[in-house]
């Protein structure tokens, strides 16, 4: 893992000093709130519904024990003992004091960590698939590209006022875990004819008021040319974005607008501009960052261990069916932590559960913690051998919970619950649905579903790519929720389509129900999932469930 | 024709917890809606905003928020505003904890 070198040390210590006379300067009234609010959101810190929130930036999503430890004493010290797993790999807090936050972005320094750029203008925290470094069949681990990404865009001169956010996202494998197309650039590692390593670099994609699938701007760009172009992107977009209309800021619209090939025009003589200045510091950087990354020694010993406690305990096989993946080293898994106990708020870990994830990484898992932008923690590299004891453990901790990639294992934004921009709650929906599924005992049953929820437009909950996508608005001053299908958020993304009319919020959590009951009966057989069968059959089966009397009505 | 009135509180978070509180007669702050000025005339409206925001020392973002009369005095009418008197609604944390 990367550790911060003096010049990374030096930087956020500057900061923390900065922003905690800052706090000083408001508190005694020589900065208004209009002067110091922009100086707050540069270094995370919001003001939601009920206090103040401080989002902390997890690189890649990549954490160690120390760090992770870390966060378990901010929430205990500085908050109400817990923290909150975002889809952008983030944690935020949801009850700090103004007055501590100095010292909580200091305690954060003492581990390698930061909030600066979790808000604002700027090119956010680089999200990366959550699987990085373990999973099977990928090509390249692709955080050392981030952690890259991470150096030049912090702090950036040229890139701290953008005309809107501006989000990348990082993968090395086909198969996309990071939602790369949803992103503002997309990279996915890949190889050409001759076997280099190289990008396919995908632009302009994001969810949102207006859903865009990314489109590829080259197919493949080599891999010492990342920086210079990722750059050439950025300051394409800085002089083309639009500055007039917050809602038609971001770079999906600068290309919609636009045009694909007048961008590519763009960039390719920026960055012919740019890329000698660069002079190969980039690529010295990058393979002092690697050297960091360098995977950990696997070793080969017996799995029997193993094997006998899937035979002799059906909840531990049951929990090793869902929640492990397959590791690139034999003998090895992934597995993913789901912090999605049904009937709990998703992606909430308690400062307790954190320690526990924390000593587990630290005895059986080469030191590394992920966090998934589908708010679960992962545990990237585990001998097989030792998963009877992290289950254990894990049990101990109410950290078991076998659902992962099932009907519970839902992303919940935190909605009207805490967030100021909200127009309805999207935490008790999740909550709702999680605990009536596991009442029916059908979510085994019914398989691989995503459902994805949002409390309003801007969409953090991604319900655009849910197979099942519910979105929370106002209508009228009461809580209304829209469904979208057959969205998808792999690399096959696919936006859902609206079903029809919003539910009310005593009506959604039935209407989800009947729709997935509806599904067992229209699937061909049990290995057909929920996207698959919408995608045979189309729309219509699925809103004739959705709305039954509109259906009865039709066939009359 | 323009709309007609609706009736309002003055509210903000404060400065150092975070949490919403409600400008009173009195121009002080109160953490219960029901303390709060119910303002009823549009012109008083602007102005007592206008006072509310003169002094941020303690507060921040100030707003108008629709209100109606109960029997304890304003509160809310819409869910947000409802939300903010009492809390998230996962756990009994902020204003229902007290
Ligand atoms: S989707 Fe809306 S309600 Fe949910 S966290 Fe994002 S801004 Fe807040």
């Amino acid at each position: 893992m990367y550790v911060y070198n003096d010049f990374d040390e030096a930087f956020v210590r500057e900061r923390v000093a900065q922003f905690r006379g800052q706090v000083a300067r408001r508190i005694d009234g020589s900065l208004t709130e209009d002067e110091f609010k922009p100086l707050r959101l540069m270094n995370g810190l919001y003001l939601q519904l009920h206090a103040y929130m401080l989002r902390v930036a997890v690189p890649y999503g990549t954490l160690n024990s120390a760090q992770m430890t870390q966060l378990a004493h901010l929430a205990d010290t500085y908050d109400k003992g817990y923290g909150h797993f975002t889809t952008r790999q983030n944690i935020q807090y949801n009850w700090p004091d103004l007055r501590d936050v100095p010292d909580m972005l200091s305690d954060l320094a003492d581990v390698g960590m930061h909030a600066i750029q979790t808000s604002g203008n700027t090119i956010r925290n680089v999200t990366a698939d959550h699987f990085a470094g373990a999973a099977k069949g990928e090509i390249e681990d692709p955080r050392p590209v981030a952690e890259l990404l991470r150096q030049w865009s912090t702090d950036h001169p040229e890139f701290q006022s953008l005309p809107r956010k501006f989000k990348i996202a990082v993968t090395g494998c086909e198969a996309d875990r990071a939602v790369i197309r949803a992103h503002d650039i997309g990279l996915r590692v890949v190889r050409n004819g001759e076997g280099e390593i190289g990008y396919e670099v995908i632009v302009g994609g994001g969810l949102g008021r207006t859903p865009m699938v990314g489109k590829v701007l080259r197919t493949f760009l080599p891999k010492a040319d990342l920086l210079p172009y990722c750059e050439a992107i950025v300051s394409v977009y800085n002089l083309l974005g639009r500055r007039d209309n917050k809602y038609k800021a971001r770079i999906k619209i600068t290309l919609h607008e636009n045009g694909l090939e007048k961008i590519q025009d763009l960039v390719e003589s920026r960055f012919e501009q740019i890329a000698p200045l660069f002079g190969g510091v980039d690529q010295e950087l990058l393979a002092e960052i690697e050297h960091s990354f360098a995977a950990p020694a696997f070793v080969s010993k017996s799995v029997d261990g193993y094997e006998a406690a899937r035979l002799a305990n059906p909840a531990f096989r049951s929990w090793s069916d869902t929640n492990l993946a397959e590791h690139r080293a034999d003998g090895y898994a992934i597995v993913s932590i789901s912090i999605k106990k049904h009937g709990a708020t998703p992606g909430d870990a308690t400062s307790d559960q954190m320690r526990v994830m924390a000593e587990l990484a630290a005895r059986f898992g080469h030191d590394e913690l992920r966090i998934s932008h589908e708010q679960n923690v992962i545990l990237p590299h585990v001998h097989k051998s030792d998963l009877p004891e992290i289950y254990a453990a894990l049990r101990a901790a109410d950290l078991a919970t076998a659902n992962i990639g099932l009907i519970s294992d839902i992303i919940a934004c935190p909605g009207m619950d805490y967030c100021a921009l909200a127009t309805a709650r999207s935490i008790p929906v999740a909550q709702q649905i999680a605990t009536r599924f596991d009442e029916l005992k059908l979510e085994h049953d019914v398989g691989p579903l995503k459902i994805k929820i949002s409390g309003c437009i801007n969409a953090c909950g991604h319900h655009h790519v849910g197979h099942i996508g519910i979105l929370g608005l106002d209508r009228a001053g009461v809580e209304n929720y829209q469904i979208t299908l057959g969205g998808d958020g792999t690399q096959t993304t696919t936006i859902g389509e609206r079903a029809g009319p919003g539910f009310g919020a005593d009506d959604i959590v039935p209407a989800i129900e009947r729709l997935v009951l509806g599904y067992l009966d229209l699937r061909s057989d049990s290995s057909e999932t929920f996207l698959q069968a919408y995608r045979r059959l189309g729309a219509e089966p699925f809103k004739n469930i959705l709305y039954p009397e509109k259906a009865q009505k039709n066939a009359a | 024709m323009p709309r007609a009135f609706t009736p309002k509180v003055i509210t903000a978070n404060a400065l150092l917890e975070g949490d919403a509180i409600w400008f009173t007669q009195d121009d002080t702050w109160s953490r219960d809606i029901a303390e709060a000025e119910f303002i009823t005339d549009e012109a008083h409206a602007d102005i007592r905003l206008l006072e509310a925001r003169a002094d941020q020392s303690l507060v921040a973002g100030v707003y108008l928020a629709e209100a109606k009369l109960s029997d304890n005095g304003p509160a809310p009418t819409h869910f947000r505003e409802a939300f903010r008197t009492r809390g998230p609604s996962n756990y009994a944390h902020g204003k229902q904890e007290a």
